[in-house]
């Protein structure tokens, strides 16, 4: 086997491992009970799921010289992905879409946070 | 802060002006003299355009201490990622989740947002609110049904800020260390 | 080689039809931006597994804009939800 075809081997690896956490995320987005738990679903699964798809696709275009911005889309999503999730994350606790009966302990749970 | 650093003109910083431009090189695909001229020409427009607040980066990056969080960090995302993709597709009801209060020991808000911002990717946990003046950040954590799930889940949030600290931190941010922390 | 792009196409295939029921059952909005966050992740998968397929780069700046115009989106509609409540 050359080095081309085993890097092809890997770019399939690497896309389709992508394509199954993106499938599994999508699966809690509709499962998980709250705006809260399916958030957790639409980042951590999710931003992996776009970082193998993107090296995957890196790994077969490793000639181009697009292969750097490939770079930046996986660097941007790594940064931006935290911060929409906490907004939206702080949004739906304060909007009240949390399901309190599914939680152990709400430490956030105080006077202060009814404004 | 208190060494006296020699400035550039107001609004730009170092730090912000070489990221821009990296992403202006990188957006081009070539490292080409000009590339690099005109990027750093760029980037400098802008910074003085629209000018960023300092926010207190002490500028001394420890080589082995980066290395070692974003280790951790990859393999943490690579974890939680399967971990949050399980319990998605497994049959079954979804675990009971929790919201945690951590008191953490830094002071300063770029070291406090790196954590919140690196919790958020890896254990499984959404950072929903971060109070600076008390130092405390609120997460809701996915799977965390017991009082023993959720004392793990502090020390998992005080070790990334440990590891934040040993990469990024100034001096006096590690020595804040060492004080006793923990539940808010 | 043709398979495995086939496989990934249909596993974002039915990611991308499973985020649609979740985007059109709400119930809140909060719920569809999450939904809308998750497409556009589906979306850009599929855009570099078909730079992969075709060995072609041209799509790849879409990609970048797309990165980052899901942000600015659900930034912007979750502050309009806070700001309203």
């Amino acid at each position: 086997m050359s080095l081309d075809d085993a890097l092809d081997v890997l770019a399939a690896a690497l896309l389709l491992s992508g394509a199954m956490l993106a499938l599994a995320a999508s699966v809690g987005v509709l499962r998980f009970v709250d705006v809260l738990s399916r958030m957790h679903a639409a980042t951590k699964p999710q931003v992996l799921g776009i970082l193998l798809c993107l090296a995957g696709a890196a790994v077969r275009l490793r000639d181009s010289v697009d292969l750097w911005m490939l770079v930046l889309a996986g660097a941007f999503q790594l940064v931006t992905a935290p911060v929409s999730a906490h907004l939206i994350g702080r949004v739906g606790y304060r909007t009240r879409h949390v399901r309190r009966d599914r939680l152990h302990v709400d430490e956030l749970a105080g006077p202060d946070v009814d404004d | 802060m208190s060494t006296p650093r020699r400035r550039l003109p107001a609004g730009l910083h170092v730090v912000p002006l070489l990221w821009l431009t990296t992403v202006w090189v990188l957006l081009w695909g070539t490292w080409s003299l000009g590339n690099v001229l005109n990027g750093l020409l760029l980037s400098a427009v802008v910074l003085l355009l629209l000018p960023l607040p300092d926010v207190g980066f002490g500028g001394r990056v420890s080589p082995r201490g980066l290395l070692a969080f974003v280790g951790h960090f990859v393999a943490d995302l690579i974890l939680s990622s399967v971990q949050v993709a399980w319990q998605a597709v497994r049959p079954g009801e979804q675990d009971i989740s929790s919201v945690v209060a951590v008191r953490l020991r830094s002071e300063s808000e770029l070291l406090m947002t790196m954590t919140a911002e690196a919790l958020t990717l890896v254990p499984g946990s959404i950072v929903i609110e971060l109070d600076a003046r008390s130092r405390t950040l609120y997460a809701h954590v996915l799977s965390a049904p017991d009082d023993a799930s959720v004392e793990a889940f502090r020390r998992q949030v005080l070790d990334l800020e440990a590891r934040v600290v040993r990469a990024v931190g100034r001096p006096e941010d590690r020595a804040l260390l060492l004080r006793p922390s923990g539940a808010a | 080689m043709s398979v495995v792009f086939t496989v990934v196409a249909c596993m974002l295939g039915a990611a991308a039809a499973i985020t649609t029921v979740r985007l059109l059952r709400g119930p809140s909005t909060l719920d569809r931006v999450v939904a809308v966050d998750m497409l556009l992740a589906v979306v850009i998968c599929a855009l570099a597994t078909t730079a992969a397929a075709t060995r072609d780069s041209s799509s790849v700046p879409v990609l970048v804009v797309l990165t980052l115009l899901g942000f600015v989106g659900s930034v912007s509609i979750a502050r309009l939800l806070a700001g309203r409540r």
